[in-house]
Order: C-alpha cells, then sequence, then structure tokens
C-alpha cells in the first residue's frame, strides 16, 4: 500500500522567506502523525500544501498516492482539512452549517439533513443546531469545525493546530475525537505547538523549525536520542530563580535552561551523580525548593536539545 | 465525550455522488439566502443610506432642481435604485474576503466539488441581495410618490438590467476581496471608485449646467447610460442606446476582469 503521505524536498517561499525549506516527509496510513513546531515554522504552510490549497515551489508531495498538482483532484476527494482557524460560517446555524458541507458532497437535502443531525449528537451539539455558530463557544466550534471534516469518512484527515486557544476540558474533548478518529482507520497529520498534545496523540512526530525538519521518531524516540534525563527544579521564591540559575550552570555548565512553567529551571543531566551536589549546593545558599525531580526528558527537552532555545515563548511570527 | 453515538457517526460508509457543478454553486448560493435570512440587518445597513438620500434630495433639492418634490422624485428614483445597487458590489468582495480571512474558503476549496462554485455561488447570492434592495428602494420610492409609467414590467426589465450590471462590477471586487487584507480595506478602497462612479453621473442632476470637460466625464461613466436606460424603461420611451451602451460595458467590464479574477482565484491554491 502506498504510503499516505510522502514527500521530497517540498519548498515553498513567500517573497524571500523560505517558508518551507526543502521538507522530505513519509506517514504510514492509520496513524496519527504529529507536526511538531513553534509559531511560524512552516506546519500550516506544509499542510496547505499537502491539502492541495498552495502550489508547491518546488520538490514534489504525494498524498494517498496522488501527485498534489498534477491530481489535486485526487486527492481533494480523499482527503479533508480542520484549518487553523474554525472554518465555519459564523452567520449559520450548526446544523445548517453541516448541511451545507454535506450538500457540497453531494448528497440529496433529506440526506444532508439526517447526517447533520447525526453529527450534531455524536460531537454534543445537539442542544445548540439551532443557533448561529457566532453563540457557540470556542470548543463547541472547534467541534463543528471537526464534525464539518468528517461528513464523509475520508482517508487523511488534516488537523490543524486542532486545540490551539482551548481551554483543558475542550481540548480533552478534541483529543477523544482524534482518538476515534484514528481508531476508525483514517490517517490523521496534525500539527501542534504544545509538545504534550503531540506527545499523547502522535504515534510519529516530526519536529519543524525555520521551514526544514529537524527530527523524525516516536516521541521515545526522540526522547532517547537527547540522552541523559533531565532534572527539573520548581525555586519556590521567583527572586531566588537567578540565584539557582547561577549555582547550577557551576555545576551542570551550559545545559540549564528555563522550563516551560514559570519559575522551574530545566537541566540535561549527563551524569547522574552531579544531582545531589546540586540540590546540596542549592540548599547551602538558601535557595528555597519546591520540588526537585529527575525524569525522562519532555518533548519540551528534546526541542531544546535540537534547536537551542526553549518551544515556548518564541516570537509570534505570522505562520503564513 | 466517550459515547457509541461518535464511533458510530464515524463509519459512515455511504459515498453519495459528486455533487454538479449546478448543484455546489445552488447549494453556496442557499448559504447567501440563510446569511439574509439570520442578519436582515445586512440589507437594512445598505439600503438606508439610498433612502435617506432620496428623502433629502427630493425634499431639500426637488423643487430648486425639478419644479415640484414629484416631479424631481420621477427622475430621481431611478437613478438611487442603480446607486443602491451599484454600491451594493462592494459587498460581493467584502463576502469573500471574510470567507478567506476565517478560512471558510479553504474549507471550500479543499472539497471535491466544481472549484469556481464558491465565486458563482456568491455571485447568485449576490443576485438576490441586489434584487432585494432595489425591491426595498422601489416601495419606499412608491410610497412617496414615484409613478413608474411603465409600469411593472417596465420597472423589473430595469432591475435586470441593473443585475447584469451589477454582476459585472462584482467582478472587481472578487479581485479586490482576493488582493487587500481586511474586509474593512475592501469597504474603503471601494468608496475611492464608487462615490465618483455613482456622483459623476446623472443619476442627481441633470449635466446640462456642469463643466465641459465634467460632462464628458459623465457621459463616458457607464451609470450615466443605466441610470438615463432605467428611467426609459421605468417611464416608457427608452432609448436603445443606452441599453447597448450598458450591456457592452458589462460585456466588456466582465471580458476584462472575470478571467483577472478566476486567474487569481486558481494561483491561491
Amino acid at each position: 500500500m502506498t504510503p499516505a503521505i510522502e514527500t521530497t524536498g517540498l519548498l515553498k517561499t513567500f517573497g524571500k522567506t523560505y517558508a518551507v525549506n526543502g521538507i522530505d516527509l513519509a506517514v504510514d496510513r492509520g496513524a496519527v502523525y504529529g507536526l511538531l513546531g513553534p509559531n511560524g515554522a512552516g506546519k500550516t504552510t506544509t499542510i496547505r500544501m499537502l491539502a492541495t490549497l498552495l502550489k508547491p515551489d518546488g520538490g514534489s508531495a504525494r498524498v494517498l498516492g496522488h501527485d498534489v498538482v498534477k491530481e489535486a483532484a485526487q486527492v481533494r476527494a480523499k482527503v479533508s482539512l480542520t484549518g487553523q482557524f474554525a472554518s465555519v460560517d459564523e452567520d449559520l446555524t450548526g446544523h445548517e452549517n453541516l448541511v451545507l458541507v454535506a450538500r457540497l458532497l453531494g448528497f440529496s437535502w433529506a440526506a444532508a439533513r439526517a447526517r447533520a443531525k447525526e453529527l450534531l449528537e455524536a460531537f454534543e451539539l445537539a442542544d445548540a443546531a439551532k443557533r448561529q455558530v457566532r453563540t457557540f463557544s470556542g470548543g463547541m466550534r472547534r467541534r463543528l469545525d471537526i464534525a464539518a471534516s468528517l461528513v464523509l469518512t475520508s482517508e487523511l484527515l488534516f488537523l490543524d493546530e486542532p486545540t490551539t486557544g482551548l481551554d483543558p476540558r475542550s481540548r480533552n474533548q478534541v483529543w477523544d475525537i482524534v482518538r476515534a478518529i484514528a481508531s476508525e482507520g483514517t490517517t490523521v497529520l496534525l500539527t501542534t505547538q504544545y509538545l504534550e498534545e503531540a506527545d499523547k496523540l502522535a504515534n510519529r512526530l516530526a519536529v519543524i523549525d525555520h521551514g526544514k525538519l529537524i527530527a523524525e521518531g516516536t516521541s521515545r524516540e526522540l526522547k532517547r536520542s537527547v540522552g541523559g534525563s533531565t532534572l527539573h527544579v520548581h525555586v519556590a521564591e521567583a527572586d531566588r530563580r537567578a540565584d539557582a540559575g547561577v549555582l547550577l550552570r557551576e555545576i551542570f555548565g551550559d545545559d540549564v535552561h528555563d522550563g516551560s512553567d514559570d519559575g522551574v529551571l530545566a537541566v540535561r543531566v549527563a551524569r547522574d551523580e552531579l544531582v545531589p551536589r546540586a540540590l546540596a549546593a542549592l540548599t547551602g545558599a538558601g535557595v528555597a525548593v519546591h520540588e526537585f525531580s529527575l525524569a525522562q526528558p519532555s518533548l519540551d527537552d528534546v526541542f531544546f536539545a535540537l534547536t537551542g532555545r526553549p518551544a515556548e515563548n518564541q516570537t509570534e511570527e505570522a505562520s503564513a | 465525550m466517550s459515547n457509541g453515538n461518535l464511533h458510530q457517526a464515524l463509519s459512515q460508509e455511504a459515498r453519495p455522488s459528486r455533487a454538479s457543478a449546478l448543484s455546489a454553486s445552488l447549494t453556496l448560493g442557499w448559504r447567501a439566502v440563510l446569511k439574509i435570512k439570520h442578519v436582515p440587518f445586512q440589507l437594512f445597513d445598505v439600503t438606508v443610506f439610498p433612502i435617506m438620500m432620496t428623502v433629502m434630495f427630493t425634499y431639500l433639492f426637488g423643487g430648486a432642481l425639478a419644479g415640484s418634490t414629484e416631479a424631481y422624485l420621477q427622475y430621481l428614483l431611478p437613478g438611487i435604485v442603480v446607486q443602491t445597487i451599484v454600491f451594493l458590489t462592494v459587498y460581493t468582495g467584502v463576502g469573500l474576503n471574510t470567507d478567506i480571512t476565517k478560512g471558510l474558503f479553504d474549507r471550500f476549496r479543499s472539497l471535491p466539488i466544481w472549484q469556481p462554485a464558491p465565486i458563482v455561488g456568491a455571485l447568485l447570492g449576490d443576485l438576490m441581495r441586489y434584487a432585494l434592495a432595489a425591491l426595498v428602494v422601489m416601495i419606499v420610492g412608491l410610497v412617496l410618490g414615484f409613478r413608474p409609467e411603465a409600469g411593472p414590467v417596465g420597472v423589473i426589465l430595469a432591475i435586470a438590467l441593473m443585475l447584469v450590471f451589477a454582476s459585472a462590477v462584482s467582478w472587481l471586487w472578487i479581485i479586490v476581496g482576493m488582493l487587500v487584507r481586511s474586509p474593512e480595506s475592501v469597504m474603503t478602497t471601494s468608496f475611492l471608485l464608487l462615490f465618483p462612479m455613482t456622483f459623476i453621473s446623472n443619476i442627481f442632476v441633470d449635466p446640462a449646467t456642469m463643466p465641459d470637460w465634467l460632462q464628458t466625464v459623465v457621459a463616458f461613466n457607464p451609470v450615466t447610460h443605466l441610470a438615463t436606460a432605467s428611467r426609459g424603461l421605468m417611464h416608457g420611451g427608452v432609448a436603445t442606446g443606452d441599453v447597448v451602451w450598458v450591456l457592452v460595458a458589462s460585456a466588456i467590464i466582465t471580458a476584462i476582469f472575470a478571467p483577472i479574477a478566476m486567474r487569481m482565484y486558481y494561483r491561491e491554491r
């Protein structure tokens, strides 16, 4: 069977910017594949090319065995896309939005209405069916958006940052939906800037930065490639964090960086015997520590190891 | 959300055959009808201005310009309907731009449908909006004392001619809608063209007292011919020349802008 997605040297420029700069990707069927990277890394551009919405400037891409440029119509017939913004019509009701998509896909009026009703119930939106989408919460809107992509069961579903901006409960709901979709045999390609999300949902991951693929593998493989374990130190008083940083750097060198949570320092530990010395040094200097843990590296650490900067607090570039 | 419904809804196997080009376009036209139903204010929004103009011009200047307010209303109203519809064309661009910025356009384009359907559907919906707005302004005109001598048939023919011209102008806004960043910019751009286009015409006054150079501009403006033709159609005694001028102008505008718009639309992807 042909792979779900196969790209070679995929390239897209906007003016002088290389939004996607030679990406080789191979995604097997029936898996959840995660494209992970900060804002502006080229994730959305990649997805838009694969969904036939943008023409690549170089390289090639085949989706479910079809070339995205020469056989765009065949690709469109087999994939569906949930874009970065909830792409539903705010003026229409939830029910009308789904009927609209079903009609465009060739359903009769009666079948379109029945399908809309079925999806609204499955996505727990039945109560809001007759309300205009502009009154929906972010999570409801996102669920409707995903439902609109599933009017027909597609072989491949693109989900562009499905949980960006959602509260934790809505995010969990979306995760459940993604798992359900995958369990029905649909291949899912999702982009995310949340490492936790990629870790939880994706069987395999590609880490993208500045339009280039910088690592690929299962989350376990990526973590192993970092080597060693990670020490997390949560400093109790925020104003002592800098002191703690200095002390830790004396012991571990440059492997100390700011963690994703406030007040947390993350340290890549090459030799475990250094850890007790760190604890002793902090105690000796009177730096109170809330939490002190040694663990397998998280994807945060992977990202830091690969790019030399933390994954969060990226500059907010517009992701074209 | 661990309900059996979800899995059942996801294992839908029936695949209907592809929607025809006509069906896809009509479905997207239906969407425009729904938008008018849910947000009727959008019609109010665009008809209030022309109605205000009608009332203001008729009662402020009507007596001075045409001897009596009744006589001026007979002259002004067909032109006001023209102005209303020409102003409305910008909403084609605003709607398209809104769909692009909201990502809805990506959804439509990623579906296996006849690719121009989103544009054609939008134009179909716009035609209906133009017709509804024309109807509203006509009713207000009738209440104020407008009496079309050629009867309903003349009025319908005049509005049909306006719709032809408006669909041609809509192509220009489709281009603008794809070029600029926000729906607001479409509006701003439009005023630069639509104000001169409708005011430097014979909609409000007979151009006989204007300076020569301005008369030349007015005589060349297709809106002038559309207004004259509409007056003729509504009151009887239409000049075929004006109707032909409007049809030819519409054909030329469409021939220039429609291919550019469609090329840009395809290049987007």
